[in-house]
Formats: structure tokens, C-alpha cells, sequence
């Protein structure tokens, strides 16, 4: 039975409106914006999509959703399950659920060392709050598995994984021997959206819940240091072309653009 | 003890050097230095030079075809074994293809941390301090690496390169990969180009990119018209490249490319943060949006509030007739 392994991470909605984003510098934390709730990374969610276009073509295909972070997480793991993954495990512990990205690719690792065997592990090509990309190639070295990154399209046959891979300017194919790390890429296309029969069903799939003492593991130390967290003043003064028609409009742009020199 | 900044510079497909590897070795000088700089690939050896002077103190040059194209299981043995003979203090990659695969990996085999898709680096003592957005470029962070090396990833155009300056005087050493056929348990088995023709987004003086505002494909048509006059490139939203109106490596923005034209041109663009997060250094913005309260206007330096579909062919004409008078 092919076991996929997928991360996934909760975030503050990145659809929040630049207006209501605002960070509170000296908790260098981001202030949660009321009446806006935390989603899934959608990253991670396009990884699950991935896992279950394999598990479409082989139908006996096990998803195990791994998540950390703290109680609200579970909404994550939840909303993977009634996409159609299997199982959750859900790594709550405040000794860990604040870590860094190091800290997380350990307890992750560790984590997914319990759930072995395996084939197949998939990360998002980047969480949406701090757009690091390192958890899911770190993991990889930690394991001392292959790892290919940014994916548009994974199969899974023979042992073996065969990646699309996005490039900057096209794209390429590589293979990997099971088990490996991949992580995906939006090219790869839109998740599906739950429907309210496996909302239901997700209800009755198991989540463990697993702390540090459950992965029988150190806590990881922090590697990085967090000095600062600001909003950036990007805001210039903008001139504004206005006319009686479209057509004035659209040449006094051209007219100011060529006064300035920038045409 | 650690000292000095190692670079991972970069070749193009084409052979020629990554503009990033300049502006690397820039940013290692401005922190101090001394500045090593790795070329691999196949036939990059022509190439150092040009990185000598351009500031590097030492080019250490690992030509082997296991090294093209990149693959992580061969580049990340050379990468250690270079970086362990090193010993630097701080250790830079371009926030490329490559950094975004080797520098998380190697940070690995080290227990140390990198920042990536860095916008500044400064030294505070012996501490890197690596500036870099996030929260899709809503937010910005400041991080310092609790390890050895201190590594980061630099985002491209973030640091001017220095001026070249051909008597420098520069060390060039050639070294082996090292690596063996039986350590790349990954395989490329194919490899394509999307979009070749044309003036590279990257390097394209003007940009001019459409959104979903643009009601469809067709509406593209118009723009690469006006990038035809103007010697531009013509870029996207990731809306529009999700929706597949236009080819998935012309998308601006976090997850698409860094642009750094002098005029950056959006239209039906509404500003996104993320799509932001790739003009963040563009100083001319110019906006056409039908919607007054679009974010895109707040970085923008001319605004037209208007659809574009009535604006875009009078100032595309006007356009055509001062380039030619
Ligand atoms: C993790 C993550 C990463 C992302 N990365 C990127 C990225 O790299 N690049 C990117 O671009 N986006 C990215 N996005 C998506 C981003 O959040 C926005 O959804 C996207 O940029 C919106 O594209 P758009 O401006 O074309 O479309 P919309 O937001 O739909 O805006 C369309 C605009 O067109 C205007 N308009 C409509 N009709 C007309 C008309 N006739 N004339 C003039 N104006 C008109 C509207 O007023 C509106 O402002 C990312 C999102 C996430 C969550």
C-alpha cells in the first residue's frame, strides 16, 4: 500500500486586505485581524491535491496529513481529510509550536520517522506567512532523502517518482526513487474543494495528536533569531491623468511618460 | 575560526554569468570581505575573471558535466567539502533555482539557518543581519543566524555590483567535483524551454504586465503591441497565469520573477501584496485600473482610473508616435 505523507500548515489568510494587515513589532508577531480566520497554507493544500490525483490513479493509496502547531490546527488537518486524506497527526506542543523552521523540519522529521514506512513526503514550495521555503528540503537532508523542488505535476509508479518541475523560463522532468521529498508549486493547479458529505465523513477520521515526549526527541533548538518584524512604508504619491475622454486620457499619459523621460 | 564570505555564483544556460553572482560578490564585499567565489558547471572557467573584477578575492572553479544541469544531490557533496575548506564566516547564493534548492539543504549538513530571499545584509559585529519580506511581501523581517556559516540568499537586483574593475588581481583555483554518478539518486530526463523569444523579463528595461482585468487572453495582444514599440517584455499576474492566458514563466510577484525595469507598466493589475513582492524595487509604476481604490495605486507614480480597454489603444498610438517622431 503507497503511503504519501503530506505537511500542512496553518497561517493568517493571506487574502487579508493590505489595510487590516498590521504586526505588533515589539511581540514581532502579526496582530490576527477579528472575524478573519486562519486557513490552511495554500501551498500545502496543493500538495494534498497532488497526493490524491496519485491516490485517484491507486485507489489503496494511504494519506497521513502531518500539521504543527497549536489547537486551531486541527481546522487544517480537517479540511485535508474532507479533501480525501486518510489519517492526521497533529503535533501540538507549546515547547515546539512557536519553533523556527529548523526547529519545525526536526520535530517534523522525527514525526515522520514514527509513520515510517513511506513513499512519498510533500510539502508546499513555501508557507504563506513567512515564505521561507526551507522545511521541506531540510527534511529531506535530515532523512537523507532525495529532494526535488517546485512541482507543477508528481505521479508515483515502480518506486518510482516522476516530478514536473517549474523553471524560470520552462520546465523539467526528473525522477526520483522512493521514498523522496517534493515539494509543490500553484502550476500544478486548484485543490478540490470538500463537499459537505466528506466534511461529515472527515468528522469521523482519526487525528492523533502527538507532543516533543510522544516523537521521543530532545526539544530542537531555535537557529535562527527573529530581531525585527515591521510593515514596510511603501505608499509614493501618485499623479493621477484625468481628461474628458478615454482617448485624452490614454495620450497625456503617453505625453507625461515622455516628459519624464521613461519612454 | 571562521572568517570571510564564501559566494555560490551562477552560470546562465547560454554560458554567460549570472548577473546575481556579481551582485553577490558585491554584497560579501560590502560586508566586509574577503570575498571566495564558486563557479560550477560545465565550461565556467571563462567566467572568472569577470568575477575577479568584479571583487572576488579567490574564484574557486569546479568544472564537471555531473554538475549541469543542476542537481541537488551533486552539487550538495562540492558544496560542503568547498565550504568546510573555506570555513567562512557568512555564505551567500542568489535566491535563484539553485539557492532555493541547495542553500536549505546545505544549511542542513551545517545545523545552521539561512535567511532566504534576502533584500538587505548588514553586519552588526560578527552578526549577519539579513533583511528579507514576508507575509507576501506585506511584512519584512530582520533574522540573525545562530550558526556557522551565517547564510542567506539574495534576491536578485537587491545590491548594486561594483564596478569591474579588470586590475583587480584575483586567485583562480580549479578544483574536482568530487561527486560521483552513483550520488545523484534523482534523474532529468527532460528539459523545456516555455518562452525564449524576445527581451528577457529580467532584464527588460520596460515592463508592461496584465492582469485579470484584462477580460481574457486576447487582451495580451495589446500589450506585447506596446512592449514591440517600447523594447520591452511583457509580464503577468499569477491570476492570469493560473487561469492559463498567459505562459506561466512571465509571472511577476513572489512566487514568479523579480522585475527591475525603469518603467513598470499594470494593467487590470488590483496590487496584490504578493504580486508587489516582485516590483518592490521598481520606482516607476504606472497603473491602469478601473478601480480608484486598487492597492496597486498607492505605489504607483501615475495613475489612470478608467478601463483600460478605452485608454490602453490612444496612449499605445501616442506612444508609437513620439517613439518615431
Ligand atoms: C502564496 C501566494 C503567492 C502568490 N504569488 C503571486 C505572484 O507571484 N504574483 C502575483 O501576481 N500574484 C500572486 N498571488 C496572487 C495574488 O494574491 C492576487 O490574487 C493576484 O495577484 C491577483 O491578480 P490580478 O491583479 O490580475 O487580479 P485581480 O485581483 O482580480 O485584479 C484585477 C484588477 O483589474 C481591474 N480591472 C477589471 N476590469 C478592468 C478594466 N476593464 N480596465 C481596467 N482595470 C480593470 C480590477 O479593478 C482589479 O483591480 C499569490 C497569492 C498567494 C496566496
Amino acid at each position: 500500500m503507497p503511503h504519501i505523507i503530506c505537511l500542512a500548515k496553518q497561517v493568517p489568510d493571506p487574502e487579508t486586505p493590505a489595510a487590516q494587515f498590521k504586526v505588533d513589532e515589539a511581540a514581532k508577531k502579526v496582530i490576527p485581524v477579528p472575524g478573519i480566520q486562519p486557513v490552511p497554507s495554500q501551498f500545502d493544500t496543493i500538495g494534498v491535491e497532488a497526493a490524491l490525483r496519485i491516490k485517484d490513479d491507486v485507489a489503496d493509496t494511504i494519506i497521513t496529513i502531518v500539521s504543527l502547531g497549536p489547537d486551531s490546527n486541527r481546522d487544517t488537518i480537517k479540511h485535508s481529510l474532507a479533501m480525501g486524506a486518510d489519517e492526521g497527526v497533529h503535533i501540538n506542543d507549546p515547547a515546539v509550536n512557536d519553533s523556527d523552521h529548523w526547529a519545525t523540519a526536526e520535530t517534523l522529521a522525527a514525526a515522520i520517522k514514527k509513520l515510517e514506512p513511506y513513499d512519498l513526503i510533500i510539502a508546499g514550495r513555501q508557507a504563506v506567512d513567512w515564505d521561507m521555503g526551507v522545511v521541506g528540503t531540510t527534511i529531506a537532508e535530515i532523512l537523507d532523502l532525495p529532494s526535488v523542488t517546485i512541482a507543477k505535476d508528481v505521479k508515483m509508479a515502480d518506486g518510482t517518482v516522476t516530478v514536473e518541475r517549474v523553471l524560470l523560463d520552462g520546465f523539467e522532468t526528473v525522477e526520483a526513487p522512493t521514498p523522496c521529498v517534493v515539494t509543490v508549486s500553484n502550476e500544478l493547479g486548484e485543490p478540490r474543494y470538500p463537499q459537505l458529505r466528506q466534511i461529515m465523513q472527515a468528522a469521523k477520521k482519526e487525528v492523533k495528536t502527538w507532543t516533543i515526549a510522544d516523537l521521543g526527541i530532545d526539544t530542537p533548538q531555535n537557529r535562527t533569531t527573529l530581531e525585527a518584524l515591521f510593515v514596510p512604508d511603501t505608499s509614493i504619491e501618485t499623479e493621477f491623468i484625468e481628461g474628458e475622454s478615454a482617448q485624452e486620457i490614454g495620450e497625456k499619459l503617453a505625453v507625461r511618460l515622455n516628459e519624464e523621460k521613461l519612454i | 575560526m571562521a572568517s570571510g564570505v564564501l559566494v555560490f555564483g551562477e552560470a546562465t544556460d547560454d554560458g554567460g554569468l549570472n548577473p546575481v553572482t556579481k551582485e553577490l560578490i558585491a554584497a560579501g564585499s560590502n560586508l566586509g570581505g574577503p570575498v571566495t567565489c564558486v563557479l560550477a558547471g560545465t565550461g565556467v572557467e571563462g567566467l572568472a575573471q569577470e568575477c575577479v573584477a568584479a571583487g572576488a578575492g579567490k574564484v574557486i572553479v569546479v568544472d564537471d558535466p555531473i554538475l549541469t544541469p543542476y542537481q541537488g544531490d551533486a552539487y550538495i557533496p562540492m558544496a560542503e567539502r568547498i565550504t568546510k575548506e573555506v570555513d567562512p564566516s557568512v555564505l551567500l547564493m542568489g535566491q535563484t533555482m539553485m539557492g532555493r534548492d541547495l542553500a536549505p539543504r546545505l544549511a542542513q549538513r551545517f545545523s545552521t539557518a539561512v535567511a532566504m530571499d534576502c533584500m538587505a545584509l548588514s553586519m552588526d559585529g560578527d552578526q549577519l543581519i539579513a533583511e528579507r519580506p514576508c507575509y507576501g511581501g506585506s511584512a519584512r523581517a530582520r533574522y540573525k543566524i545562530n550558526g556557522t556559516p551565517q547564510m542567506a540568499t539574495l534576491r536578485a537586483k537587491a545590491v548594486e555590483p561594483l564596478a569591474p574593475d579588470s586590475s583587480r588581481q584575483g586567485e583562480i583555483v580549479r578544483q574536482d567535483a568530487g561527486v560521483t554518478a552513483d550520488q545523484v539518486r534523482t534523474k532529468i530526463t527532460d528539459r523545456r524551454k516555455e518562452k525564449a523569444e524576445g527581451v528577457r523579463l529580467e532584464d527588460a528595461t520596460v515592463v508592461i504586465s496584465g492582469g485579470r482585468g484584462l477580460g481574457g487572453p486576447e487582451g495580451f495582444k495589446e500589450l506585447e503591441d506596446l512592449a514591440e514599440i517600447m523594447g520591452g517584455a511583457v509580464g503577468a499576474s499569477r491570476a492570469v497565469c493560473d487561469l492559463g492566458w498567459y505562459p506561466v514563466p512571465t509571472q511577476v510577484g513572489l512566487t514568479g520573477k523579480v522585475v527591475t525595469p525603469d518603467l513598470y507598466i499594470a494593467v487590470g493589475i488590483s496590487g496584490a501584496s504578493q504580486h508587489m513582492a516582485g516590483i518592490s524595487s521598481v520606482k516607476n509604476i504606472v497603473a491602469i485600473n478601473k478601480d480608484a481604490d486598487a492597492n496597486i495605486f498607492k505605489a504607483s507614480r501615475f495613475g489612470v482610473v478608467g478601463d483600460w480597454k478605452e485608454i490602453f489603444p490612444a496612449f499605445k498610438e501616442k506612444v508609437r508616435e513620439l517613439k518615431s517622431a
